[in-house]
């Protein structure tokens, strides 16, 4: 168990950078989520701390030591990998004993935390079978207790569940939020999905091409984005960006952004967007509207299904609370 | 033809004779040039003909029996034995410890592959001349240095030194060929399963041996199946230019004791039985290695 920190970190390929300088410090026990779309640099960065990938510029360190020049083994991590990476050619015992053979501890040991983690990861009665005889969910938990076998200062996950389907994704999720909680193990977590991200960071890093765009807890970042890229990325549907009306907000100001569900219909006109409604997604019990004005721009309002109006082909208003809206300036940062 | 979708994924032909039709050029050049030769080794191993191939008499196995008591026959099977063994070993040992650098490598790596392949393209007997030339006792470039370093090279006389040139020359050839297999193998492993065992405190070479050369088996057993077949038969051409077989039959190896008894010798019975013997030694070897050596591959 430690704290990792992350210092003005870069990465270049050649001449390309692809991480522009990343700094975090993550306490003992934390789990944090780096969140951003494909392509923004969020394995990079989890491969620099497990060190897989050269740190270009920059330092890492894990409990106080720093790690650049480190071997990944020297660094006391411990990763589970998308396609979760298990020895196909030897048997999930095995798999899990692997690291501690090659750490030389003495076999009742090995034999002691290999059962230890089968029972809390319920994966006991297949000890003996390959990989390639275990579902998808069964091969994820069998990652997941090679790193827990270790007893690693830190878990790394990169995108561990995006090859379950929705349903178990769902509940891994939380099996893996509530794991990390019980070992108190320090934890950076790699996902494109803002809802993993969300559910599970104690923090989030909200990445956008090489750039943490906001570091911050989940509804801090949620509800105060500092970027309209941070706005946009986080919240299904994303916050709805309109032209600033003249007479409110920062001078500086050219955008306000504002979420689905801060929406509220109001007279046409004395809104901030006049629009008629082009679909409704009903989602059971919240609805989507989604409503276009006669310059063909859309936005999304959320509603509860029970207060949702019957809408034909009038125009209605839309508005939002001063204190809901914020502001972005040309630069798409915070005005 | 209809698509048949309630058990398998087969296409159904309705037409009778067209799938014969289409089998039917393969099955041609099989017949010819396989089982009539086949057949015609097997007849001929039951006959004795005369030299000139005017006559010939009916000898039931007495072909095989003479076979079987001849002590050069005998030695010869210890021959390829020696030579089979020594080329698979080194030519695959060679190409896995390229393939493992070629893999390792980021800049220049097209180039490095390249080269390595290039060997596969000259024909077994250029290859043969190409270093019986380096190793000629007389002008060749090899016994020059050896006899600076105080080495007298000439395996026109050392029996051993015939079979380590013939070997290297063979196995130089394969070289190529197993590397593109193994390298092909190497790049099909997963680098996250690398990465994992790294994490896992694996070093280069502790991962290479539980890792690596475990998921490179159903690679490994295809290239001994296909070098084994390879010192048997195709190594001919390497034999007959450098060595033809000798000195004292040092490098006879099977296959180059059909040529040497059938067409040099003339005895066409004999040669005919030893090829017979061949193809059966050659059979047994292939279910051998199917059978126990199979069992350790992961696939």
């Amino acid at each position: 168990m430690a704290d990792v920190s992350l210092h003005a970190v870069r990465k270049s390929y050649g001449k390309t950078e692809v991480i522009h300088g990343v700094d975090i410090d993550i306490a003992d026990g934390e789990m944090i989520v780096i969140v951003g779309p494909s392509g923004c640099g969020k394995s990079t960065l989890l491969r620099m701390v497990a060190g897989l990938e050269s740190i270009t510029a920059g330092k890492i360190s894990i409990g106080n030591r720093v790690v650049n020049d480190l071997e990944p083994r020297e660094r006391d991590i411990a990763m589970v990998f998308q396609n979760y990476a298990l020895y196909p050619h030897m048997s999930v015992r095995q798999n899990l004993a692997y690291g501690l053979k090659i750490a030389k501890m003495d076999k009742a040991e090995i034999d002691r935390r290999v059962d230890k983690a089968a029972t809390l990861l319920q994966i006991g009665e297949y000890l003996n079978r390959k990989p390639r005889q275990l579902s998808g969910g069964q091969r994820q938990r069998v990652a997941m207790g090679r790193a827990i076998v270790r007893e690693p200062s830190v878990f790394l996950f990169d995108e561990p569940l995006s090859n379950l389907d929705a349903k178990l994704r769902v509940q891994m999720r939380m099996e893996i939020k509530a794991l990390q909680r019980e070992l108190g193990v320090t934890a950076l977590y790699v996902t494109h999905d803002q809802v993993e991200a969300m559910t599970m960071a104690d923090r989030m890093i909200v990445m956008n091409a090489g750039i943490a765009e906001q570091i911050g807890a989940p509804l801090e970042v949620y509800n105060n984005p500092q970027t309209k890229f941070v706005g946009g990325f986080i919240g299904s549907p994303p916050m709805n960006f309109l032209p600033k009306a003249a007479q409110n907000g920062p001078a500086s100001a050219t955008e306000i952004g504002v979420r689905p569900e801060h929406l509220r219909f109001c007279a046409p006109g004395t809104g901030l967007f006049d629009g008629t409604l082009k679909f409704q997604e009903a989602l059971g019990a919240e609805m989507l509207l989604h409503l276009q004005d006669t310059t063909g721009r859309t936005i999304i309002m959320r509603v509860e299904t029970r207060e949702a109006p019957e809408l034909g082909t009038e125009t209605v208003g839309v508005t939002a609370d001063p204190a809901d809206i914020v502001f972005f300036d040309a630069n798409g940062k915070r005005a | 033809m209809h698509l048949d979708n309630t058990m398998s994924q087969r296409v159904t032909f309705n037409n009778k004779f067209l799938p014969y039709l289409l089998l039917a050029p393969q099955m041609l050049v099989t017949l010819v040039f396989f089982f009539w030769p086949a057949y015609q080794a097997a007849r001929s191993s039951l006959y004795l003909p005369d030299p000139f191939g005017l006559s010939e008499q009916y000898v039931g196995l007495e072909n095989f029996t003479f076979l079987l008591e001849d002590a050069y026959y005998r030695a010869s099977f210890i021959t390829t034995a020696v030579f089979s063994a020594l080329v698979a070993a080194i030519s695959m040992g060679a190409a896995l410890w390229l393939a493992i650098m070629a893999d390792r490598i980021i800049k220049g790596s097209g180039i490095y592959r390249t080269l390595l392949i290039w060997p596969y393209a000259v024909a077994p007997a250029i290859a043969g001349v190409l270093w019986l030339f380096m190793f000629n006792p007389s002008i060749g470039v090899a016994p020059y240095y050896l006899k600076a370093l105080g080495y007298n090279w000439n395996h026109v006389l050392n029996p051993g030194e015939a079979m380590g040139l013939v070997v290297a020359a063979s196995a130089w050839k394969q070289v190529s060929y197993n590397f593109l297999f193994f390298l092909a193998g190497l790049q099909a492993i997963p680098k996250s399963v690398i990465e994992a065992a790294a994490i896992d405190g694996a070093g280069f070479w502790r991962r290479f041996w539980t890792i690596v050369f475990p998921l490179l088996s159903p690679t490994t057993f295809f290239l001994l199946v296909v070098n084994v077949v390879y010192a048997f038969f195709e190594t001919f051409g390497v034999i007959h230019t450098i060595t033809a077989g000798g000195p004292q039959q040092a490098t006879t190896i099977l296959v180059y004791k059909v040529f040497a008894d059938g067409f040099v010798g003339q005895d066409l019975g004999s040669s005919a039985a030893q090829s017979v013997i061949l193809l059966f030694v050659v059979g047994i070897l292939t279910i051998v290695q199917f059978r126990f050596i199979e069992r350790k591959v992961h696939y």
